[in-house]
């Protein structure tokens, strides 16, 4: 369609050097163009959060940002949680706590959690609900990831 | 210790907890060719000419496809539920000459990237030429084509003298309700990846779900394949509910052209594309007349009513219109009952199963009905219940019909006893003063609860092999599928009942056609009863197997010896000699035999779960908005092989179910236009609309159809939700018998509360 342009992106603290149309989202080039296929698309417009990812520490819709706007930033993707075999206290948490069923959404939930937790780690519980409320899950009924994430906030938090 | 009952941390979470799942989009292969389809923006109308030359000419574009080109393929064809008057109303993979709903493929591009085709798709210009579009089902019936009705068949069961009971009735009781068009909307869209082998001689099949080995066979056929020549990999699914998983035209459309292109070929649907061409479901309108006596037991109960079908018949044939006639009496007596369903044909996107299909609707219609009752004869509805429930000296209780090829015969339950643990347990008279009080308050507090039968278990096999290797490591290799609800960890801790071993040691394999010959997949909650029961008789002959090596070994007789974690030993002699599971496989492998068996379990008949929904709703008068405080669930589960994994299956339910019952609805226009095509129209809870769901699973009434005595678990979770919340609105709004239809929007409350005003 146009010119590809060649792109120096930062994710988990790698360097990627990619090269892209300028309409590519980040969410496609992380997928197709790092092989970081843990960022999933549930909706592509917005709105399931199932494309969450960290910008800077802030939790954004990789579904809605052009991979072009992207570079010089810092992005966290769900590959980048665990430490080597030790999964995050976010990650062991939700396992604990049967916070995924299918796990397509898991990555973005975990990822909005730990980004909302890290700027704020004495979020209220409704503050925290609130912020929870910007993804879908379709399997869980919720009750089990906010299960999940107050117990990961408690540990973050030590 | 990790066998039935225990609470286990889930096998599968690791790789999706890591980002390492293997999902649809997540599957590729060098040299895949994309495809995308072009799809009717008609909802009713006759192709007059696709022109493709534009398209064709666009960067990347290696082929484009309409139905002349797809001439040669024959629809796609039922698997259950077949009724013959309606195989004209099948789908083509392209449509020919007409267009029947806004979604439907008309041409299908391919392209050497995903954007590529998507480009090119752009390019295709469609000449339509529009017929009327048909949108009410419950409107007069047209025609579907030349010489064929759209309402093709009418789905009826009944037993019993239903007039005797009307002429004997104290009184009849009649309701008109209505539900929504809604469906699962997994939040992982459909997708599929074909990649032809050995020449084009075998085709490899990837993002396969559900039902693998099933849409092997059918894919087969309509391929012009063997079947040992197309193999089906289910990786991860995101979400299953029904929808998933069947044979939709661009699965077909794939592998065709993975065959005819040479090439891999890759098809990732967007989510407009998935509001609009995936299997809707629910859309029902039920008119039911009970005969009834003083008091309020139903003598007679006359039911029609109307499925809103969608504009072809897809592969569930009469699957959903079929159990709502069949599920519809519940549980209660009702001597006497008819029902007649009709199926009719609308221009829409054609509908399929959602989780608890024919139950959502029919609980809702049913249990509407038994609060109509009650609102009748002025005395409480819980009595009403009371007065009509199977008693439990009445079962096994036949039921007199069939469904899904089985008869209807609820084979334990004691219903009564739900109710009453229901009651105590969630403690129901205080939940009842509370919400009086706050409506005493000026506050729109409301309960409402609804009673419901599930099914499960459908058969008419499970199957399942266990091979234990030289390391010790177990394979249980089964025929079902994964839609995420945890198979893994369920197969795993029914082997370790009997074998106790780590769970974390066991693989479980699902949803490969080239590890086992057959399967019947994950769908009717049937894999814990039907592969369950499999993986259970595959572990007790291991057991023997391993206690005969073990007795060799150990120069002991088999009977001499126990299983215990970590391996074989003598009975009550701690600190005997003892083998490992390894040192028994290499004896295996030495002796020329292996530690190999699989079991098929058989049954005929499904078993009958049952449970009871009760929910607290505030009202917001000023907005309308039904707010949803807390959602009690009691489920008979005959025997709960993991509790956490029930627990989380009632609660992913409850929320679907407060979405069809609040939020979720497919809308579309006179003309047929889906207005609901993005998740900013069709709105699924998300956590700030969801309650804590509070569970009381119960194992009082073991299944005696297998020998595990479990019931299935994947749909109770959801079943009476629509019939609870209308019943708490009704309750809150203090105007017994409002809600008559689903969704109960913000909209239809305000309307409520005006004319309660205007009445005041």
């Amino acid at each position: 369609m146009s010119e590809r342009i060649a792109l120096a992106l930062t994710v988990n603290g790698q360097p990627f050097d990619i090269n892209v149309e300028p309409r590519r989202s980040l969410a496609d080039a992380l997928r197709e163009d790092c092989g970081l296929t843990g960022t999933h698309l549930g909706c592509e417009h917005g709105v399931c959060g199932a494309c969450t990812v960290l910008i800077d520490g802030q939790p954004i819709r990789a579904c809605l940002m052009f991979a072009v706007q992207s570079e010089g930033t810092e992005i966290r993707t769900v590959e980048g949680l665990a430490d080597g075999d030790s999964l995050h206290p976010m990650q062991q948490a939700f396992h604990d706590h049967h916070g995924l069923q299918c796990g397509f959404c898991t990555p973005g939930f975990l990822m909005l959690a730990v980004g909302v937790l890290e700027s704020q780690p004495d979020i209220s519980d409704e503050a925290l609900v609130e912020a929870l409320s910007s993804n879908i899950c379709r399997c869980t009924g919720y009750q089990n990831i906010v299960k999940a994430v107050r117990a990961a906030a408690e540990q973050m938090r030590q | 210790m990790n066998g039935i009952g225990a609470r286990l941390p889930r096998l599968e979470d690791l790789p999706l907890l890591t980002g390492r799942g293997r999902f649809a989009a997540d599957i590729s292969f060098p040299g895949q060719i994309h495809m995308r389809i072009v799809r009717s923006s008609i909802a009713h109308g006759r192709i007059i000419g696709i022109d493709t030359a534009e398209a064709l000419e666009a960067n990347g574009v290696v082929a484009i496809w309409t139905g002349a080109d797809t001439a040669d393929v024959p629809p796609i064809d039922f698997r259950m539920a077949k009724v013959d008057t309606l195989k004209p109303y099948r789908q083509f993979v392209l449509a020919r000459d007409i267009v029947r709903y806004v979604g439907e493929p008309v041409a299908a591009i391919f392209a050497e990237e995903a954007a590529l085709a998507e480009d090119a798709a752009e390019l295709v210009a469609v000449d339509i030429e529009p017929l009327k579009p048909d949108i009410v089902a419950t409107d007069q019936p047209g025609e579907f084509a030349p010489g064929l009705p759209n309402n093709p068949v009418v789905i009826e069961k009944a037993y019993g003298d239903l007039a005797a009971a009307f002429a004997g009735a104290a009184g009849i009781v009649e309701i008109e309700v209505a539900i929504g068009r809604h469906s699962g909307t997994p939040l992982e869209t459909r997708g599929a990846i074909a990649r032809p082998m050995a020449g084009g001689s075998r085709l490899e099949v990837y993002g396969a779900a559900k039902i693998p080995h099933l849409n092997r066979d059918n894919l087969a056929v309509m391929l012009g394949l063997e079947r040992h020549q197309i193999d089906l990999f289910e990786g991860h699914v995101g979400g299953g509910f029904g929808i998933r998983g069947e044979i939709y035209p661009e699965d077909c459309l794939v592998c065709l052209a993975a065959l005819r292109l040479d090439h891999p070929v890759k098809w990732i649907e967007d989510r407009y594309e998935h509001l609009m061409a995936a299997n809707q479901s629910r859309g029902q309108t039920y008119k039911l007349s009970a005969a009834i006596d003083p008091e309020g037991r139903i003598l007679g109960l006359d039911a029609e009513f109307w499925h809103d079908q969608g504009a072809y018949v897809r592969t569930h044939a009469a699957t959903v219109p079929d159990l709502s006639c069949a599920m519809l009496p519940g549980p209660y007596v009702i001597p006497a009952y008819r029902a007649r369903g009709r199926i009719r044909l609308t221009n829409k996107t054609p509908a399929g199963t959602y989780r608890a299909p024919g139950r959502y609707e029919s609980t809702f219609a049913r249990e509407r009905l038994i609060d109509a009752i009650a609102k009748q004869l002025g005395i409480d509805a819980i009595d009403v219940r009371r007065a009509n429930l199977i008693a439990a000296d009445q079962i096994p209780f036949n039921r007199g019909i069939d469904t899904l090829g089985t008869e209807v015969v609820y084979d334990s339950a004691d219903f009564a006893r739900l109710l009453d643990r229901f009651l105590s347990h969630f403690e129901h008279a205080r939940i009842l003063a509370d919400t009086a009080l706050r409506r005493s308050r000026g506050e729109l507090a409301g309960f409402g609860l609804g009673y419901f039968v599930e099914k499960s278990g459908l058969g008419p096999f499970g199957v399942a092999r266990v091979e234990i290797d030289a390391d010790g490591a177990v394979e249980i290799i089964t025929g079902a599928a994964s839609v995420g609800q945890g198979i893994e960890t369920a197969m795993a801790q029914i082997f370790c009942e009997t074998i106790p071993i780590d769970p974390a040691s066991i693989t479980v394999i699902h949803g490969q056609t080239d590890r086992i010959r057959e399967g019947r997949g994950a769908f009717a909650s049937r894999v814990t009863v039907m592969t369950g029961s499999a993986v259970h008789l595959c572990a007790q002959r291991m057991k023997v197997e391993v206690l005969r090596i073990a007795g060799r070994l150990l120069q002991s007789p088999p009977e001499s010896l126990e299983i215990v974690f970590g391996g074989i030993r003598p009975i009550d002699d701690a600190a005997g000699g003892s083998v490992s599971f390894s040192e028994i496989a290499s004896a295996a492998s030495a002796e020329g035999t292996s530690l190999t068996v699989e079991e098929k379990f058989l049954c005929n008949h499904m078993t009958y779960p049952y449970g009871i929904h009760g929910v607290q709703v505030c009202i917001d008068g000023d907005t309308g908005n039904v707010e949803v405080e807390r959602i009690c669930v009691a489920y008979e589960v005959g025997r709960a092989v993991n509790p956490v994994l029930i627990d989380g299956q009632i609660a992913g339910g409850a929320a679907q179910g407060v979405g069809g019952a609040l939020f979720e609805e497919f809308v579309y226009d006179n003309e047929g236009q889906p207005l609901s095509a993005t998740f900013a129209d069709y709105l699924i809870p998300t956590v700030r609309e969801m309650a804590p769901v509070e569970t009381l699973v119960t194992e009082d009434a073991p299944s005696p159809l297998n020998p595990l005595g479990v019931k299935g678990a994947g749909e109770c979770g959801i079943n009476a939700m629509g019939a609870a919340i209308a019943s708490a609105v009704d309750d809150a709004l203090s105007m017994p018998g409002a809600v008559t239809r689903l969704p109960v929007t913000p909209r239809t409350v305000r309307a409520l509360l005006r004319s309660q005003q205007i009445r005041t």
